[in-house]
């Protein structure tokens, strides 16, 4: 059984990889192309540590075949910052103490990010309804809701 | 030399909010956890495990497994050495060398669903998948138990042949694995003096640690016999112990090298993997990396005890607490070592009792081994005594904290585990919950207010740290302990405050087994109490060789030297210029070479931490949800080094509590199979479940310990439980007695017809 050879675009980079059939997106990022920021917590969509921008979509990563990236853009917990500049997420995560582990971060950042995308303006409740997808197990999420809320506030605050 | 004392009013550090050394790794996920190592030419390895609850194996056949294009080695328990009995020290559960062994790999007999059999290392992990298949195990199927109740009726199948209960003399056979007893008095006959008397049983059942990050290794064993682990776990000492001893190495050959630890909880305080993963790079000759799956993690790793609990408490019709008694059994699984010991210890831990007994059992079952689960065993105890203390307050008439401070344990109360009472903080504790606004605020229909308290220990044990002045006068500690939730930070903030310099200017670092002394686990609470006082003593030997070296170059005797904000002065004499902590690290080479020192003990007076939660919940009458909308939790924390990550240990415990009062559970059909194995049906709090968690942090300073410091990680998960019963019973009149309290549960209660 040959490979699949398949050609997209990961952090702003384009990349190549051969990938299994049944090989999902987390899998290659992980073990071909080693970009272990994005993390496996349950492999079944429950846990939204392996989140995952997909055209500008939410996805998780574990569910999703490699297969299916060829030609699409895909954006991760690694390419947040620029350079040496973190993300507003990223410093108000920092600030507030927002992580303990740390192990749901990256999956955290990537969904707060696309709530942003959509609503730069949300309530604690609408945060909490949209994360509901990413399990801590650390923080009981207070430290999140009120990092994100505070990232909103100063992205809202730089855009005007 | 300056001695910081826990009173110094110029204190720069302590009890500031600074980022954590290690957070823009972990917010740009470049920090490396369990599963985020590889080596060059590296197999993939994946365990064979029992579908059956007890069964004996009666041929393991892995010709077939072994010639798949791929498969490079198997392991069965045929290959382990036969560990003879020895205690090993797990934390709060207690277990055996022996038995470890055999929950690493089956001898002869499997004890629950999950139950590891056989390990497949292949080129990938799909080829080690499909060799399981291939694998032909004979098993002769045995009768099974899966509760504590029928464990210990007279015909229960035995889940050991041969283990005989080990309190004192031999008996026969059983499933009660140990018992303990403990108290002081004569609770039984003092029952008589009392105006009120509560007796009410109780039952919890198993949950999960539930870490987000599943047990992940990476082995490489050299032909030369040395052995490297990567992997992430509560010790990285513990992973060397237990995988030296479970495969007959010597510790020096073993060098285990601690990767970020995604969760532990105390569920990473034993080995699953790595003995594993060792024996089959012995046999390939290449480094073996293994991951669990989410399932397997659910079936073969944890849980927190299952338990019943009946306990009576009497008590005068002026509120005083004449006597307690408790008989507690929790079920350890299919091996011994459950935390029934403590959860004894801690039941009546908060209360001035004159009489008080417990009775402890720890029960044998066809479940997978129970492990250690954040303050192990009390949570549940506590959801037991704290429930009869609200029913108490309630017949009496008596206002339920003002019932708790009447009763409250403080210095120099004889405690129900032993010990009395050095300086604690429970009366401060209580008193703050009662005077907060939370305490009084109004509430709707079908709301109700809860309140609960729990004690903690906290642990000691054996640390070390080590110290190091680097040339450019920056300074850098090295750890023995996995940093579970911002350690590195507390540590950083204690030795510049030591030294007196900006805290980036410390840097902390995780060592592996060959860089720093020995450490006990990341557990008990204890890394900022223990590891951290460790970190406080080297830094003033350090400070100490300091002086030494700025005497030298002065040519001033040392005792006129004083080491205060990074500099050596000589206060007597100011024609001396101030020598900083840079220019006599940049002048070490002339005055004697490298300034550095590590401090090793084992650390005792740790100081016992108390908390106190107030809970509202609103139950929907329609469904019986149960919705928790506001959370105010109080905790003893000594001193809080940073107090951002001190409320998150008191918000991530007050949840993780929460959860286990209302949602999960293991759920086990007949045959003894776990029908939740996933995030989806063991269903943990999620973000849109919960209001913000308020956490009042009280100091009542832990007169051991250099800053103040009591440890603060497990006593938030105690009160959790009962606070959310008694706000439940507060809503609806009636009182829960089993978990979880789950819509169904509560309905049924609710409207009995429904």
């Amino acid at each position: 059984m040959s490979k699949r050879h398949v050609t997209t675009t990961i952090d702003g980079e384009s990349r190549e990889f051969l990938c299994e059939d049944e090989q999902t997106l987390l899998d290659v990022l992980r073990d071909v192309l080693m970009k272990t920021g994005t993390k496996e917590g349950c492999g079944t969509g429950d846990c939204g540590a392996c989140s995952v921008m997909l055209d500008s979509r939410l996805v998780c990563s574990c569910l999703m075949l490699a297969a299916e990236a060829e030609g699409r853009v895909i954006e991760t917990v690694e390419g947040m910052a620029e350079g040496d500049r973190l993300h507003p997420l990223q410093q108000h995560f920092l600030e507030e103490a927002a992580l303990q582990c740390g192990v749901c971060t990256p999956g955290f950042l990537v969904a707060a990010q696309a709530l942003l995308a959509r609503n730069p303006d949300p309530s604690e409740r609408e945060v909490r309804f949209w994360l509901a997808g990413n399990l801590c197990r650390c923080t009981g999420y207070d430290k999140i809701i009120r990092a994100v809320l505070a990232a909103a506030a100063e992205m809202r605050g730089a855009d005007a | 030399m300056t001695q910081k004392t826990r009173d110094d009013q110029t204190l720069k550090w302590v009890g500031t909010r600074p980022i954590r050394p290690d957070g823009v790794e972990k917010v740009t996920g470049r920090a490396r956890y369990g599963a985020d190592f590889a080596r060059p030419d590296m197999l993939w390895a994946k365990v064979l495990r029992s579908p059956h609850a007890h069964a004996r194996i009666r041929s393991i056949d892995v010709r077939e497994a072994l010639a798949l294009d791929g498969v490079k080695a198997i392991v069965t328990g045929d290959d382990l050495p036969e560990i003879a009995s020895e205690q090993a020290f797990v934390g709060e559960e207690p277990t055996d060398y022996r038995m470890m062994s055999q929950n690493v790999l089956a001898r002869g007999k499997v004890g629950y669903v999950g139950h590891a059999i056989a390990a497949v290392a292949a080129t990938t992990s799909a080829v080690a998948e499909e060799a399981l298949g291939l694998i032909e195990v004979d098993y002769e199927i045995l009768p099974h138990v899966l509760d504590a109740v029928s464990a210990i009726a007279p015909d229960a199948p035995l889940v050991h042949d041969d283990l005989c209960d080990r309190k004192g003399e031999k008996k026969a056979p059983s499933n009660i694995a140990n018992e303990v007893e403990m108290g002081h008095g004569d609770p039984e006959a003092a029952f008589a003096s009392a105006d009120f008397v509560i007796d009410r049983s109780f039952t919890t059942q198993a949950v999960h640690q539930g870490y987000i990050e599943p047990h992940a290794c990476l082995a490489e064993a050299g032909p030369d016999g040395q052995v490297t682990i990567w992997c992430s776990s509560q010790g990285q000492f513990m992973i060397r112990g237990y995988t030296a001893k479970l495969l007959g190495l010597d510790l020096a050959q073993v060098r285990v090298v601690p990767a970020e630890i995604g969760g532990g909880f105390g569920g990473k305080t034993t080995v699953y993997l790595e003995p594993l993963a060792v024996a089959l790079s012995q046999r390939s000759g290449r480094p073996v990396k293994m991951v669990m799956s989410r399932e397997e993690v659910f079936r073969a790793t944890g849980p927190a005890s299952a338990s019943r609990i009946r306990v009576k408490i009497g008590a005068t019709r002026a509120g005083n607490f004449v006597a307690g008694e408790a008989w507690l059994d929790y079920e350890a699984g299919a091996f011994p070592g459950s935390s029934v010991a403590a959860g004894s210890m801690t039941i009546f831990a908060p209360y001035a009792f004159e009489h008080a007994r417990s009775h402890g059992r720890d029960i044998l079952v066809n479940k997978p081994k129970s492990a250690a689960y954040r303050a192990p065993g009390a949570p549940m105890a506590a959801f037991a005594v704290e429930s009869v203390v609200d029913d108490l307050a309630r017949q009496l008439e008596i206002d339920p904290i003002d019932l708790r401070l009447q009763n409250a344990a403080q210095e120099g109360v004889q405690s129900s585990f032993g010990p009395r009472y050095k300086r604690i903080g429970f009366v401060e504790t209580l008193e703050a919950a009662q005077a907060h606004p939370h305490y009084d605020a109004p509430l709707k229909a079908n709301q109700g207010r809860g309140v609960a308290a729990g004690m903690w220990f906290n642990a000691g044990l054996q640390s070390s740290a080590a110290v190091m002045v680097n040339a450019d006068g920056s300074i850098s500690v090295i750890s023995g302990n996995p940093d579970i939730g911002g350690s590195r930070a507390s540590l950083a903030m204690m030795a510049a405050e030591e030294f007196g310099i900006a805290y980036e200017k410390v840097g902390v670092r995780i060592g592996d087994t060959a860089s720093v002394g020995y450490n006990d686990v990341t557990g008990g609470s204890r890394v900022t109490l223990a590891t951290g006082k460790m970190v406080v003593e080297a830094s003033r030997q350090v400070i100490a060789q300091l002086c030494e070296r700025a005497a030298k170059v002065w040519d001033v005797d040392v005792e006129r030297v004083q080491w205060a904000d990074g500099k050596a002065t000589v206060p007597d004499d100011d024609t001396i210029k101030p020598l900083g902590l840079a220019e006599i690290a940049t002048g070490a080479g002339r005055t004697g070479g490298p300034i550095q020192a590590s401090a090793s003990g084992s650390v005792r007076g740790v100081g016992m931490s108390f908390a106190v939660h107030l809970c509202d919940v609103e139950v929907d009458p329609e469904t019986g949800k149960v919705d928790v909308i506001r959370y105010t939790a109080f905790q003893d924390a000594g001193r809080a080094i940073h107090p951002s990550y001190v409320e998150g240990q008191i918000q991530g415990g007050a949840v993780q509590g929460i959860g286990w009062a209302l949602n999960e559970a293991y759920v086990f059909d007949e045959s003894g199979r776990l029908e939740n194995p996933g995030f989806l049906d063991y269903r943990m709090p999620v973000a849109s479940d919960l209001p913000m968690i308020d956490a009042v942090i009280i100091e009542v300073a832990n007169p051991d310990h250099p800053y103040g410091v009591r440890g603060v990680g497990e006593a938030p998960i105690v009160p959790p439980i009962p606070a959310v019963a008694n706000a439940v019973r507060a809503a609806t009149g009636v009182r829960f007695s089993d978990l979880p309290l789950s819509p169904p549960r509560v309905l049924d209660a609710l409207d009995p017809a429904s």
